[in-house]
């Protein structure tokens, strides 16, 4: 009798997991496989030569300055919000956390237009820029701003959590035997948070160094002056040159392994951080 | 003057002992003390961070589109163009959502409850569309599913057309959002206590009913969450989108894709109409998960 059942009951078991395998197969690790296969389809000369092109340069070079200013200005923001969500109460704490997420809620492309509505030439300050022959949209200063409005709830989201699980008691304890304000962030507070500040950052400069809609709204696509990476790879792709728009995607599909991979490394090291990923919604 | 500043300190019955300030701090109406520095400075900072970032420029769609006048709104939103990308994008977002709830639940079960080789690997594979730009996402699905492509070739005789269609948007989004699915569930599918599917299993019941009836109800809070984030975050997907769906008017144009459509036209009212009808969604979604969460959390802990 249990002999019968359980055959078809192991069976059943190991197909679930087979359908399982095949979905993720099928839909997340193809698709990875590919870039890297369409990359090299014409061989390892033509992939070199359409990343060293000028402009596949300077499309690099303009998505490393705009990881390089909106990842600091988002940590920056992301440890001072921490500190007052987590450490202290007060009212329109919950509006404040909810707003705080909100760009992870709202469309890239929205998230473009807005800075559109604002700094174009139609937009609220767009007279007043033109008169002083400031470019914002259609700009460097315009990819920026809509890169960091993406990224902008990261390390703030991966370290609310994280503080309040900590509670006050070490920063309490390190100030009433004298250390100073400063000193108790430095030394207590730092070492704590260290690696979901690494983790938020990760997953902040990954999404910067990626993000397509709403840079693609703001930039204007002017090639070798505001096309970032990914907006290179659209216009490689439009023109039919499908391994230049490869080679660039591998390069980005490689940034995204490596950020799978120390991602992983720091769960191991603090499994909490996991629980966190959920919530970029 | 000063008298009104220390008014509030008088009535209190005489004899009362002030409040110590340690009880303070548990009233959350009361001001609290605090024993911490820098509230003043981080909360100040993240406010007009919070405003100059995202408040002051989200306020400008609204604006906008309330400058247009309700009619004008109106007939723009429901333009049959319009209307047929707001539909898709719902649709398929929809779809998306329902397959990954399904796939999600069977993949998360495997994850956390079966050990096989590869484990991680497959575990690490499911934060892919997370980690992986969308544009890249983008060309690979549609070199994926193009009819000469890997997936494209075999079914072309079935006749499944995927790339340039309204179904290459649904694997599109499938793609963006089955890791919400997955990672909100596996934790509380870890949680659950396995005894109680014995105990069912012991008395009778079919794997099936044990978890029809056992393990669903106790995950479905959560798998509705998950699916809702996969939901929220499928709607508003570009960038992966725009290379598969072949972007054909009426048929395969989603509504992200309209409002770049109308700014490239320069039409800025219209495109911020079609924002507005987003983003009244996005954050209708966004309260209804937030209060599933709550739902969810509390469901766990009665429990």
């Amino acid at each position: 009798m249990i002999g019968r059942q359980q055959i078809p009951e192991e069976l059943g078991r190991y197909s679930l997991l087979g359908v399982a395998l095949l979905y993720l197969v099928v839909l997340v690790a193809l698709p990875l496989l590919i870039v890297f296969f369409e990359a090299f389809t014409r061989g390892v000369v033509p992939y070199i030569a359409s990343l060293l092109d000028s402009y596949a340069l300077a499309a690099m070079r303009l998505t490393l300055l705009t990881a390089a200013i909106s990842v600091p200005l988002n940590l920056t923001f992301g440890i001072a919000a921490a500190w007052a969500i987590a450490k202290f109460e007060f009212r329109g704490k919950n509006t404040l956390v909810t707003l705080i997420d909100v760009p992870f809620a709202i469309s890239p492309v929205i998230s473009g237009l807005i800075y559109v509505l604002m700094f174009g030439a139609q937009g609220w300050f767009g007279p007043w820029l033109i008169a002083h022959g400031i470019h914002i949209i259609f700009a460097v200063p315009g990819i920026i701003l809509a890169t960091t409005f993406v990224t902008f709830p990261f390390v703030a989201r991966e370290l609310i959590p994280l503080m309040q699980t900590q509670g006050n008691d070490e920063e309490e304890t390190a100030l009433s035997l004298g250390a100073s304000g400063w000193q108790t962030f430095r030394l207590v507070t730092l070492p704590n948070i260290r690696w979901g500040l690494l983790y938020g950052v990760l997953l902040c400069n990954a999404r910067a160094m990626g993000e397509f809609g709403a840079v693609s709204v703001v930039s204007g696509h002017i090639r070798g002056l505001t096309n970032t990476l990914p907006l290179h790879i659209e216009i490689m792709y439009s023109d039919y040159n499908y391994v230049g728009a490869f080679a660039a995607a591998s390069i980005l599909a490689l940034l995204a392994l490596v950020t799978l991979v120390a991602k992983s490394l720091l769960e191991l090291r603090q499994p909490e951080l996991r629980a966190g990923v959920a919530r970029q919604a | 003057m000063a008298s009104s500043a220390i008014a509030p300190a008088l009535p209190r019955p005489l004899g009362a002992a002030p409040r110590p300030p340690a009880r303070a701090r548990l009233r959350r109406d009361a001001r609290p003390f605090r024993v911490l520095p820098g509230f003043g400075l981080t909360l100040g900072y993240t406010l007009f961070y919070v405003c100059i970032i995202v408040l002051l420029p989200l306020s400008t769609a609204f604006v906008r589109s309330a400058q247009l006048g309700p009619v004008r709104f109106w007939d723009v939103v429901t333009t049959p163009r319009v209307l047929a990308s707001l539909r898709l994008s719902f649709g398929a977002a929809l779809l998306a959502a329902l397959i990954n709830a399904v796939f999600g639940v069977i993949i998360a079960w495997a994850l956390t409850r079966m050990r096989f080789p590869g484990r991680r690997i497959f575990d690490a594979m499911i934060d892919l569309p997370f980690a992986l730009p969308t544009a890249v996402a983008g060309i690979a699905l549609t070199a994926l599913y193009a009819p000469n492509g890997w997936i494209g070739r075999l079914l072309a005789p079935l006749g499944v057309r995927v790339a340039y269609t309204p179904l290459g948007v649904v694997v599109a989004l499938a793609f963006v959002s089955l890791p919400f699915v997955v990672r909100t569930l596996q934790p509380v599918l870890g949680d659950l206590d396995r005894e109680v599917e014995g105990a069912a299993e012991t008395l009778g019941a079919s794997r099936w009913q044990t978890f029809r009836w056992v393990v669903l109800p106790s995950i479905w809070p959560t798998l509705l969450t998950g699916s809702a984030l996969g939901f929220s975050r499928a709607l508003g997907e570009y960038g992966s989108v725009i290379f598969i769906a072949g972007n054909i008017p009426k048929v395969s144009e989603i509504a992200p894709l309209m409002i770049m459509i109308k700014l490239e036209q320069y039409q800025y009212s219209e495109a911020t109409a079609i924002a507005v009808v987003m983003l009244l969604a996005s954050f209708s979604l966004m309260f209804g998960i937030n209060a599933l969460q709550l739902w969810a959390q509390r469901r766990r802990h009665v429990r």
